[in-house]
């Protein structure tokens, strides 16, 4: 009688810590039914290269989630390195360059530059937290205006504003929208070197996660600070050396992201780090630290990406989308904490 | 053995907190070879003193000598480096992780750029057998039991070949046979010429393990002294200060009918109590005593509505109640006075007067709107009946003493005009004369016709205060034994039956 009681318990848990899942499951089949033609090989990779830049963002995002912090400023670092990596890459045949007298760069220099950007910005969040102690929301808070306003004064024409940058180079939006040719004839697959580039960063992150010292510092850190004081882990190194990889991975992001839309303006990177860290949250990496894999991030981020692109396929109305997303969030949240409190 | 060949010298440390001198001119010297307790209430300085050693605090005033060699370590990892290493008395522990990755924490072995887990294994699982401890490398911690996380803790402070290890504490939460077991630890430390610092409570593990035992008290130097010449009853009288037989109140309280009657109260979510029943009566003082993760704590909050039950009954005066929330519980006329003050007790940014009133708001309230003279009132009522030494009312409740945080706290609840007050450790961190007052104000109360649940680690508190003790072992009642004919012996044991 026991047993059973019991067995029907864990049933129910067990449905309740994949519940996310089920429901992220069912709207995807609920759009199946709807439109059939949804299931094409087009869409799939639509929607890995949509959901590529988001994941590059979350996995920086997420170190920083399991060391009990979090970023608002990475999607407004993403814009600032996105502009300026823009201005040095566009065409040496367009009119209104923001460079006349620039030659044609090799695409590693801006790729370099808007490395430096993102460290740098991130490296500010990670001197606030590990050194000055500041709640991440708080310095993230500031450092993403400063991101917003630095970006703003740099695309400022005066008397006519802040413009934006257009007419980028061949070569580098051909770096990140050209495509590998798999197969022959009609069943040709192309995959995008973006979604490549995602999965390269994936593999070394999840190896810096999982098989490195900082990696098991951090979840260390993240899981016991006093604990790892005590065991003489260099805790302020560590959480500096987390957020300036969180810096590469934004830069690399940035540089990406506004070669994939084709242009840059101030508003590119706007609130992509809400993206970012639903795609942590909905991956399972916890709030209160300490937890978190590579692989639910990116789970994360093709699953909402998945539901953007199949709400938007099926023709739901864009506003509903985003209260969808909203709710999604929540959902996630309440499972993730559901997981981790002491039942009493 | 020549007096130049110490080990370790700590000369003259002092070392000030806001409002509280923790260590004042405190002498300790350890020889190679040997095992030096360290004795002394809750507050005595103890731990703070190995913190310093330890570079956790910085001593204010003093200086360290390692082998003869000046020395100050600015962190825990220059001390791990020098051959320091130290179990804490909380576990600092990282559960989410596993066991080898707890082990070697902060000295993770590399090869290229990557961790080397099978070496990590290898390591782990060799400290593992040398010390005869069966606990897989690769188990997560959360899922090891508190004991099993104390031996863990133990085997990683070891494994760092310290030439000093401090032991804080370090059985706690172990059973007889794994003390045992880590005293055949220690002494093969020792036989290896290492010093160790042994910080515990129990004076039988300490004349049995120890060569020399210093005493401290309120952040002094007290003595020191072979062990082969002490009794625990001398030992005792230092750390108290006077004798033994003024230690506690006289007892005048009488117990008189049944109040409280719980029935096979079991805990929802395991792992919590099972199947515990007792009864309480009025003007009773009834103890629990039991080892760390013995579920004293989830007793108490499954009361109180805290914890819920899956099954069980509560009886109050004869009426079947349900306690299932807090507040329930207050107006059932229940208390509870939680272990961690810092952390569940008091607001520590908020005044006195704040402190005080919180649990009995509702009563100053008319429409909605506070009533500032009552506040007043009832608060000068708690500073003037429990002696509160407080400069105001309106003081941050941060800056009074540990024990008079703690009589604040009692005083909240009495506000709530309670007839079981549920305490648990009421003691634990206060100093020797302050621990008398709060005594007396539980005898008082007994006095008064209140029914009381002390929960407390300190034996000969429970010895000397209660009426009866109930024994948890492993979320299960072991046995209720009358305080007057019972033994400390006698309580280990039953504290042990079901682990």
């Amino acid at each position: 009688m026991e047993n059973i009681k019991n067995k029907k318990k864990n049933v129910m848990d067990g449905l309740l810590n994949y519940a996310l899942y089920i429901i992220l499951g069912i709207m995807i089949l609920v759009v199946i039914i709807i439109d059939p033609s949804f299931i094409s090989i087009k869409n799939f990779t639509n929607i890995l290269s949509q959901a590529a830049t988001r994941a590059i963002l979350g996995m920086g995002v997420a170190g920083l989630i399991v060391l009990q912090g979090t970023d608002l400023s990475a999607g407004r670092i993403l814009g600032l390195s996105g502009i300026v990596a823009a201005s040095l890459l566009q065409d040496v045949a367009y009119a209104s360059r923001m460079y006349p007298n620039l030659g044609q760069l090799p695409l590693v220099i801006p790729l370099l530059v808007s490395i430096l950007i993102g460290v740098a910005i991130s490296a500010i969040n990670g001197f606030g937290v590990a050194k000055l102690k500041l709640h991440a929301f708080i310095v993230t808070l500031g450092t993403q205006l400063l991101a917003y306003g630095l970006a703003l004064i740099y695309i400022d024409r005066p008397p006519l504003g802040a413009q934006p940058i257009a007419g980028l180079d061949e070569r580098y939006t051909n770096f990140v929208k050209g495509a590998i040719k798999i197969g022959f004839g009609d069943n040709k697959i192309e995959i995008p070197y973006l979604i490549l580039y995602a999965a390269i960063i994936a593999v070394v992150m999840w190896f810096i996660w999982n098989k490195t010292k900082l990696g098991k510092n951090m979840f260390a850190i993240g899981g016991n600070p006093e604990a790892a004081a005590v065991s003489g882990v260099n805790i302020v190194k560590n959480i500096m050396m987390i957020y300036i990889i969180a810096g590469v991975l934004y830069g690399i992001a940035g540089f990406l992201e506004v070669a994939r839309i084709g242009s840059a303006t101030s508003i590119t990177g706007q609130n992509y780090e809400l993206d970012a860290i639903a795609a942590c949250v909905v991956g399972g990496v916890s709030f209160s630290g300490g937890v978190g894999t590579i692989p639910g991030v990116l789970i994360g981020a093709v699953l909402l990406q998945f539901i953007n692109y199949g709400l938007n396929f099926i023709g739901v109305n864009p506003y509903l989308q985003i209260i969808i997303k909203g709710l999604i969030i929540i959902i996630a949240v309440s499972i993730d904490v559901r997981k981790y409190i002491e039942k009493k | 053995m020549a007096e130049d060949t110490y080990l370790l010298e700590m000369r003259n440390i002092s070392k000030s907190f806001p409002g509280v001198k923790a260590l004042d001119n405190v002498s300790f010297r350890l020889r190679k070879g040997t095992v030096h307790a360290l004795m002394g209430e809750n507050g005595a300085g103890k731990s703070t003193l190995m913190k310093i050693l330890f570079g956790i605090y910085t001593e204010d005033e003093g200086e360290i000598y390692i082998e003869g060699q000046k020395t100050k370590f600015p962190d825990p990892k220059t001390a791990l480096e020098n051959g320091v290493s130290m179990v804490h008395q909380e576990l600092n522990q990282v559960l989410q992780r596993d066991v080898m990755d707890n082990i070697l924490l902060g000295r993770y072995p590399q090869k290229g750029f990557f961790v080397d887990q099978k070496s990590m294994y290898e390591f782990t699982k060799k400290i593992f057998d040398d010390l005869a401890i069966n606990i897989d490398p690769r188990a997560k911690l959360k899922n090891l039991s508190v004991s099993e996380r104390q031996m863990v803790e133990i085997a990683k402070a070891v494994s760092y070949n310290a030439k000093i290890l401090v032991l804080d504490e370090p059985t706690s939460s172990l059973t007889q046979q794994e003390i045992e077991h880590l005293f055949r630890i220690i002494n093969l430390l020792r036989d290896r010429g290492c010093g160790i610092i042994y910080i515990s409570h129990k004076m039988e593990e300490i004349l049995r393990i120890s060569d020399e035992v210093t005493v401290m008290r309120d952040g002094k130097w007290i003595a020191t002294e072979y062990a082969k010449n002490l009794t625990t009853d001398m030992i005792i009288k230092l750390m108290v200060g006077r004798d033994l037989t003024n230690r506690f109140p006289p007892k005048t309280n009488k117990p008189s009918e049944v109040m409280l009657e719980v029935k096979d109260l079991t805990g929802r979510y395991r792992p919590s109590i099972e199947n515990v029943s007792f009864d309480l009566r009025k003007g009773e003082i009834l103890g629990v005593a039991g080892l760390v993760g013995s579920r004293r704590t989830e007793l108490l909050e499954t009361i109180f509505g805290i914890a819920s039950y899956s099954e069980g009954e509560i009886y109050l005066n004869g009426k079947l109640i349900e306690n299932k929330d807090p507040s329930t519980a207050i107006e059932n006329g229940f208390a509870l006075l939680t272990e961690e003050r810092r952390a569940t007790g008091i607001f520590s940014m908020l005044s006195v007067r704040f402190n005080t009133i919180i649990a009995n708001i509702d009563s100053y309230s008319k429409y909605g709107v506070l009533n500032g003279k009552r506040m007043k009132e009832d608060t000068d009522w708690v500073i003037k009946s429990l002696n509160v030494k407080t400069p105001s009312q309106n003081t941050l409740i941060k800056s009074l003493s540990g024990g008079n945080q703690q009589k604040v706290i009692i005083g909240r609840w009495l506000l709530t005009d309670p007839e079981i007050l549920l305490l648990d450790e009421p003691t634990r961190g206060i100093d020797v004369g302050a621990k008398y007052e709060i005594y007396q104000l539980i005898i008082d109360l007994a006095n008064r016709g209140k029914a009381v649940i002390f929960v407390s680690s300190e034996m000969p508190e429970l010895l000397g205060i209660c009426d009866r003790i109930l024994v948890m072992s492993n979320g299960k009642l072991a046995g209720i034994v009358e305080a007057r004919k019972t033994t400390q012996e006698e309580i280990m044991t039953l504290a042990a039956k079901y682990l």
